[in-house]
């Protein structure tokens, strides 16, 4: 039983290194733009499509593809930013929680037409693979994943740290005035955090590609989990992105465990609701 | 005039020819009463909720479960619904507001009910589980069955008459307001005194009751309910497109609204049928109108009039 548990834990943990670095874009472009990506589950979708056709008809394996499909991914999101959701938002926060939800539907049924509604898999040669520890049987693809996770979060750490663009994004983030008046342009942070936010989830389409599944409704699996370790952490903190992931991960996995297949996914929804009633700052925000 | 030309309007279907007419101009006012439900929460209270369908499926159930448990008349299941819907309306109201949830926070918490709600339907003996429930077929008028699509229009037309007259209330009562005066200005109306969590909760309460009669309506129609149709997300997205598109907050709204998705939806039929195609186009509809259109159909109309007069 304890092996069980100890096996499902490690399992939450691998799996919300992944969460992380999907809550880390989510987070990112909240903490800068203020805005609630609705988007973002379906911009998951989208990058994990791009993952599964570059294998598929290119031959190339995920995680070779990962710098491709980031980029990609980047310049998506920074035009998506720069042509639809700035253009039609005019700044209103609920016109640009609408239009964050029209390009979801929009992208969703978009897929959806073109690709039908069947799940595709990949399989690589190390799908199936299994790290032996003791008595604890570890899948190799989703310790790959945790592993580059993790230090692609910390590497965007850094970036948002230590360089001279990751000073300007977070200066624009917390006034947005006087950054214009040092010579930012704010309306061009907007997109490029924007597109680094989307940028994460093309790292992550690939790192999940091998060991789960691809269709156009994927991105509703993503975007509730997303939003409840973004809520879960403190909307905006990088930290509380990747704690909360890991806590996620963990919950998914043990409430799959205790309450089973079908009922185990309200763990998440609640932990959601739970937050947003009791702790809306979460545990690593700042009270406002 | 507007009234008579409106009635002349609606009782046309009950002259169609064919039953798929009948059945377009059905589903067409089906969308036009989910549309005006979210609206009187989504649109007069500005309570932006992307989880509708936590009451569209309690009703659909609650109709249901009366019916194939308790061998209650499935009519009961109308006002039942009506209650329950309402009643989760308060609950998720009071949860929330009392909580100062607002805006997105507030959209994510409903989409997280309507969640709860589906994977509870999906996982409990009392709602037969994923299996969903099957109402038997018996048709009379009775048993609130009708083998005559023109029926079920009736039906529909009523409760749109219903949510329609509701709303029509909310602009001209003291009620509608106050629940005004908080959406455009919280701080403002609450230092006037409103009551900012009993008004909004009370607002939420009437469009789930509403909302559930939809499913309770939808539960008899089809006679066929599971987790997926009665709490899933695309039912809780086709009520805010109808009312965003149409005009949020505005009586005729999701009238106009409903007519266009289904033009939308029919014309586009003809051209490519893959599942998933109109529904793209709902999308791009909804993003040219939050782009050009901030009012909905409704208010281009009122633009409109309003130069016409003038020139």
């Amino acid at each position: 039983m304890t092996e069980i548990v100890i096996a499902g834990l490690v399992n939450g943990i691998l799996i919300g290194g992944v969460y992380a670095l999907v809550a880390l874009g989510l987070t990112l472009i909240y903490g800068v733009l203020h805005i609630v990506n609705f988007a973002h589950g379906s911009l998951l979708m989208v990058a994990m499509f791009a993952a599964w056709l570059l294998a598929e008809k290119a031959g190339l394996s995920p995680y070779a593809a990962l710098p491709v499909v980031s980029l990609g991914m980047f310049a998506l999101g920074w035009a998506l930013y720069r042509f639809v959701i700035g253009r039609v938002s005019r700044g209103e926060d609920r016109a640009i929680l609408l239009a964050t939800l029209g390009v979801a539907v929009v992208l969703d049924n978009l897929f959806l037409t073109i690709f039908g509604g069947d799940t595709r898999q990949i399989e690589t040669d190390l799908t199936f693979a299994m790290w032996e520890i003791g008595p604890l049987l570890l899948s190799v693809p989703k310790l790959i994943a945790f592993v580059v996770s993790l230090a692609l979060a910390t590497a965007l750490w850094a970036f948002m740290a230590r360089t001279d663009t990751g000073r300007a994004i977070r200066a624009v983030a917390k006034e947005p005035e006087g950054a214009r008046l040092m010579g930012i342009r704010p309306d061009r942070i907007f997109a490029l955090a924007y597109g680094i936010g989307i940028a994460c989830l093309g790292a992550a389409a690939c790192l999940l590609l091998p060991s789960f599944f691809v269709s156009p409704h994927v991105g509703n699996v993503f975007v509730l989990v997303a939003f409840t370790i973004v809520v879960l952490g403190g909307m905006g903190s990088f930290p509380g992105a990747v704690v909360g992931g890991l806590l996620i991960g963990v919950t998914e996995s043990l409430g799959g465990l205790v309450l089973g297949e079908s009922l185990g996914p309200i763990g998440i929804s609640l932990v959601f609701i739970a937050v947003l009633l009791f702790r809306p700052t979460g545990l690593f925000g700042a009270a406002r | 005039m507007k009234w008579l030309a409106l009635a002349i309007l609606a009782a046309i279907p009950f002259a169609l020819p064919s039953q798929s007419l009948v059945n377009i101009a059905m589903l067409t006012a089906f969308s036009a009463f989910l549309g005006q439900c979210w609206n009187i929460a989504g649109g007069f209270g500005g309570l932006t909720s992307f989880g509708h369908a936590v009451f569209f499926g309690t009703g659909a159930y609650t109709g249901a479960i009366l019916q194939t448990r308790y061998g209650l008349n499935p009519w009961l299941g109308l006002p039942a619904g009506f209650l329950l819907g309402a009643a989760v309306g308060a609950g998720i109201g009071a949860a929330s507001f009392r909580a100062g949830l607002r805006g997105s926070y507030f959209a994510l918490v409903t989409l997280a009910f309507a969640e709860v709600f589906r994977v509870l339907s999906n996982s409990t003996d009392f709602t037969r589980g994923g299996l969903g429930i099957n109402i038997p077929l018996n048709l009379s008028w009775q048993n609130f069955q009708f083998a005559d699509r023109r029926a079920t229009y009736a039906v529909v037309l009523a409760l749109l008459v219903l949510a329609t007259a509701a709303a029509t209330w909310l602009t001209r009562s003291r009620f509608g307001a106050r629940l005004a005066a908080l959406r455009e200005n919280e701080d403002a109306a609450s230092a006037l005194g409103v009551d900012l969590v009993q008004t909004k909760t009370l607002a939420l309460a009437l469009s789930g009751g509403l909302t559930a009669m939809a499913g309770v309506v939808y539960a008899q129609t089809y006679l066929y309910i599971d987790p997926t149709i009665a709490f899933g997300s695309e039912r809780s997205v086709e009520m805010l497109l109808v009312a965003m598109i149409g005009g949020a907050g505005t009586v005729w709204g999701p009238l106009l609204g409903a007519v266009v998705l289904h033009l939308v939806a029919d014309i586009s039929r003809n051209f490519i049928t893959t599942p998933g195609f109109a529904p793209m186009l709902y999308g791009v509809v909804l993003l040219l109108i939050i782009a050009l259109l901030p009012q909905g159909l409704a208010g281009l109309w009122a633009t409109l009039r309003e130069r016409i007069r003038r020139a």
